[in-house]
């Protein structure tokens, strides 16, 4: 049995500022999709868990303790850009999807 | 075993959470406590903090949860103790106990006289009785006092921050009869009256009668009017259980009970205000903490004993430093008293004047760690010293108590921070020192730095500037991009703290849009989409409407947008309309609407001016003087997009009557016959504070480059978030220091300052319409960047009063 990934392309990463996100549509799903200062790129679930508006890719990116992380622009929890977790709330996490550039376009797995 | 504990004020609480710490063996698994009132225990030392803003919620002392084993039963009181079954009986049911702690407190003490229960008489006890007193007060205008002492000037102080003119009546011939003498009662009076206070002592109240919607209170000679009265003459033991179930009590009230807290019934305890240690009551917590640990420990089989209290007292009543300590009258007594500044400072000796047995100091008591640790000893120092203002440059010694409400001494605190403390909070954890009035931290804070312990002014993890140092770094070497500065003076990548600081930073300085090149990535999502995000994540949008003055034709333009997108309009504090409900993706479209109509952004969304409002001034009011509507469309033109260390917010009254409300605002104006008072430092919310009066009688020119100075001064040298009241009590050397900097130029900075303010106003363009001719910046304005016309399809809206709302979150959307 094989399993197919796909890969969608959302953006060329010239439409996404250094450390900075947007938000991408991928098969019904809301993902936020982040540049970080090194031109790699990193996708998550674009809904806050804990307020429930889908903002998180409007949120400043940064680092903690070494961790890339996106910082909620609702009420300022960070979460790990790599793995999801909330760094200020054990009990909520942020889907983490595959993400990658290729030929100047930034792909997602997701939906 | 089976514990039951009634009552769950301070001292219950803290009997069951230091029983719960050395019962390790679980010898008590069923432990019961009976509350009357409906909260848990809270902080009642601190209970007038409640008009000063501090919440119900942050006064609790309760952790949240109970020790195991533990039930609270809140609004459940005792009505009955048979001691022959050995039960509590309440109205819901019976609790059996092996032995019993009785916690019960006090009762506020109204004399016998009649009237006392008509609507408008309170006491002030519990916060249900502040709450009661805050209701009542709204909107009337006077209130009465009984009682001089100590909760008699808390609650003047109440009165006052609710608006009230305000008399205290007291039956002795000065105020704090307990405390402090004759003279020093004379000096406190004349400071409490320069605050606006009526003072009537030698006056007991002979009763209260109604007089239409007001009360009549007769006080000695004395019939005073006004709409309420509160009782805070004192407390009585609350007995009346104990009195019921037969157990023997003090002559003057108070469960009797002998040194180890035990009353006549071995089974029983008594402790706190309630009890009566071989006859004698306390009405202070800390000897009530005390007995509480005793009988924690006599529970478990140990032998500890109460040993009589301190009971010396420093607090700050209406802004007056009060203290006494140990005897307040002996065989010498040496005495300083300057009326003029309100000191009065005595010191009570032996006769051969070799040993201090006590003191008492008004006005300023600097002094009382050190004469308090002395007491006992020979006076450390001068007399002289201590018979004047301020505190000696003598070290406390190691046995002197730091914090008196859990008697934690200097000793405990160096040996905390000798074991790694490093910060306030965590001495707090360490040591409880400071956890119950809170005001020994400031001392806290000055032992630490004392030992040496720097308090770290670094803003995040990235920068071990603070932002006044990184204000100057970016000024002065010219810094115009966050990654020349991290780069060279920061470490990592930056973060949500560090990044909005120095963006706030370059565009103080006048680092062009905020939106250009790398300063976009670094602003919160407001100023990223320049609007203000809601809970649902679509933006609200304000236009400037300076001063709050506007056409009918503006107006129908505001209407039209509303009414076209589907936005919910709002009249906001400052004088404007806030229109909610936009998604990202709108803004672009509802703004090209508003900059056609001639509005601008106003920056609603930005640490940044806000609003000045206006009364309608001389132009229209009978009683105005200037034109202050005039001024605040000068003023709001002048300073608008000036991004600073939080936001700014102004208002412009034409007459003292001031209607703006100038003194709730970070620079309010107030006009006089001859031209305009300046008031700064003035707050609304949480923490509200009334603006200081800076300077009188200004002509305009020199109005505002007096405000010039202010601002660009504040945005220099503030803290991040930090608005201009807490600045400017932060500030070293307070208003004197900001008049001397900024008037008279003792920094040798106006020019500079000037010079900024000009750039400022010279370099101002609307964003807005900055962001609508420049195609890069408007390609951010999208819902998704694959698919920028398909909105998110998570917001939805129901009707409410007749306008759009955000359906709430999580709820199953309606189907069609």
């Amino acid at each position: 049995m094989t399993t197919t990934i796909t890969w969608t392309a959302v953006c060329r990463l010239g439409d996404l500022l250094p450390e900075r996100g947007a938000a991408a549509l991928v098969g019904g799903v809301q993902v936020a999709v982040f540049r970080l200062h090194d031109d790699q790129v990193r996708a998550v679930g674009n809904r806050d868990p804990l307020w429930g508006a889908n903002v998180m890719s409007r949120g400043i990116v940064g680092t903690r303790g070494g961790r890339a992380v996106v910082v909620s622009p609702m009420h300022k929890q960070a979460y790990d850009l790599d793995t999801g977790a909330c760094l200020d709330d054990p009990a909520a996490a942020l889907p983490v999807y595959a993400a990658r550039v290729r030929d100047g376009v930034v792909e997602v797995v997701a939906g | 075993m089976r514990l039951v504990v009634i009552g769950n004020g301070m001292v219950g609480q803290r009997f069951v959470e230091s029983l719960a710490a050395r019962d390790t063996a679980r010898r008590f698994t069923e432990v019961t406590v009976l509350g009357e009132e409906t909260r848990r225990a809270y902080d009642r030392v601190r209970l007038s903090a409640f008009f000063d803003g501090v919440s119900a919620e942050e006064l609790t002392l309760a952790p949240p949860g109970v020790p195991a084993g533990t039930t609270i039963r809140l609004g459940e009181p005792a009505t009955a103790v048979d001691r022959e079954a050995r039960v509590v009986r309440t109205a819901a049911g019976e609790y059996p106990y092996d032995a019993l702690v009785l916690a019960t407190g006090s009762r506020a003490f109204v004399p016998p006289v009649p009237g006392t229960g008509s609507p408008g008489v309170f006491v002030y006890r519990t916060l249900d009785d502040l709450e009661a007193l805050r209701a009542h007060a709204a909107g009337r205008s006077a209130g009465i006092v009984v009682g001089g002492g100590l909760l008699g000037l808390e609650a003047a102080n109440a009165l006052r921050l609710l608006g009230l003119r305000t008399a205290i009546v007291e039956f002795a011939p000065h105020l704090m009869p307990m405390q402090v003498d004759a003279a020093g009662g004379a000096i406190l009076r004349r400071r409490i009256e320069e605050l606006g206070i009526d003072v009537h002592t030698g006056a007991g109240v002979t009763g209260i009668a109604p007089d239409g919607d007001r009360l009549a209170v007769g006080a000695g000679e004395l019939t005073l009017g006004a709409d309420l009265v509160v009782f805070a003459a004192g407390v009585r033991p609350r007995d009346e259980l104990a009195r019921a179930a037969g157990l023997p009590v003090a002559e003057r009230g108070g469960i009797l009970v002998d040194a180890s807290c035990r009353t006549a019934d071995e089974r029983v305890f008594a402790i706190g205000e309630c009890a009566a240690v071989d006859g004698r009551c306390y009405g202070l917590v800390a000897p009530g903490y005390a007995m509480a640990d005793v009988v924690a420990d006599r529970l478990l089989g140990g032998d500890a004993t109460f040993g009589g209290a301190d009971m010396s007292t420093k607090l700050k009543l209406l802004g007056v430093d009060v203290a006494s300590f140990g005897a307040t009258t002996g065989p010498l007594d040496v005495v300083y008293a300057d009326p003029a500044h309100g000191l009065y400072a005595k010191l009570v000796l032996t006769d051969d004047a070799r040993t201090l047995l006590g003191g008492i100091l008004v006005g300023d008591a600097a002094a009382y760690g050190v004469l308090k640790a002395a007491v006992g000893g020979p006076v450390p120092g001068k007399l002289a010293d201590f018979l004047s203002a301020g505190a000696p440059d003598v070290a406390l010694p190691g046995d002197a108590q730091v914090c008196s409400c859990n008697a934690v001494t200097k000793d405990q605190v160096l040996g905390a921070i000798g074991a790694g403390c490093a910060d306030v909070g965590c001495l707090k954890a360490c040591t409880r020192a400071g956890t119950t009035c809170g005001s020994c931290v400031p001392l806290l804070r000055s032992l630490l730095t004392e030992a040496g312990v720097a308090q770290s002014t670094a803003l995040c993890e990235h920068f071990a500037y603070s932002r006044q140092e990184l204000f100057d770094l970016i000024r002065v070497r010219g810094i115009a991009t966050f990654s020349a500065l991290i780069g060279e003076y920061g470490t990592g990548r930056g973060c949500d703290v560090c990044k909005p600081v120095v963006a706030s930073i370059l565009a103080s300085l006048g680092g062009g849009h905020v939106l250009d090149g790398e300063q976009a990535a670094l602003q919160d999502t407001n100023d990223h989409f320049l609007a203000n995000i809601q809970r649902d994540g679509t933006y609200s949008v304000v236009p400037r409407i300076p001063g709050g003055e506007i056409t009918p034709e503006r107006l129908i333009v505001i209407g039209e947008v509303a009414r076209d997108f589907g936005l919910y309009t709002k009249i906001t504090g400052g004088q404007r309309i806030d229109l909610f409900g936009a998604r990202v993706e709108q803004l672009p479209a509802i703004w090209r609407r508003l900059v056609d109509a001639g509005f601008e952004s106003g920056h609603a969304y930005g640490k940044a001016l806000r609003t000045v409002k206006s009364c309608v001034g001389s132009t229209w009011c009978r009683y105005g003087v200037q034109d202050s509507v005039g001024l605040a469309v000068a003023l709001e033109l002048r300073y608008r997009g000036l991004r600073s260390p939080h936001k700014l917010k102004s208002a412009v009254s034409g007459c003292a009557r001031e209607c703006a409300e100038a003194r709730s605002k970070d620079f309010g104006v107030i006009a006089t016959e001859t031209g305009w008072n300046l008031y700064v430092g003035g707050n609304g919310g949480f923490r509200p504070r009334h603006a200081d009066l800076f300077a009188t009688d200004l002509s305009t020119e020199e109005l505002v480059r007096t405000i010039d100075r202010f601002l660009m001064f504040y945005i220099r040298t503030a803290d991040r978030l930090q608005r201009t009241a807490a600045w400017l009590e932060a500030l070293d050397g307070g208003l004197e220091h900001l008049r001397a900097v900024i008037v008279d130029d003792s920094l040798g900075i106006c020019a500079e300052l000037d010079a900024a303010m000009d750039r400022h106003v010279g370099g101002y363009a609307d964003e807005w319409r900055a962001v609508l001719e420049d195609p890069d910046k408007l390609r951010r304005f999208v819902s998704f960047v694959n698919e920028p016309q398909t909105p998110d399809p998570s917001i939805a809206f129901t009707v409410e009063r007749e306008q759009r709302v955000p359906v709430p979150l999580g709820m199953p959307e309606v189907s069609a």
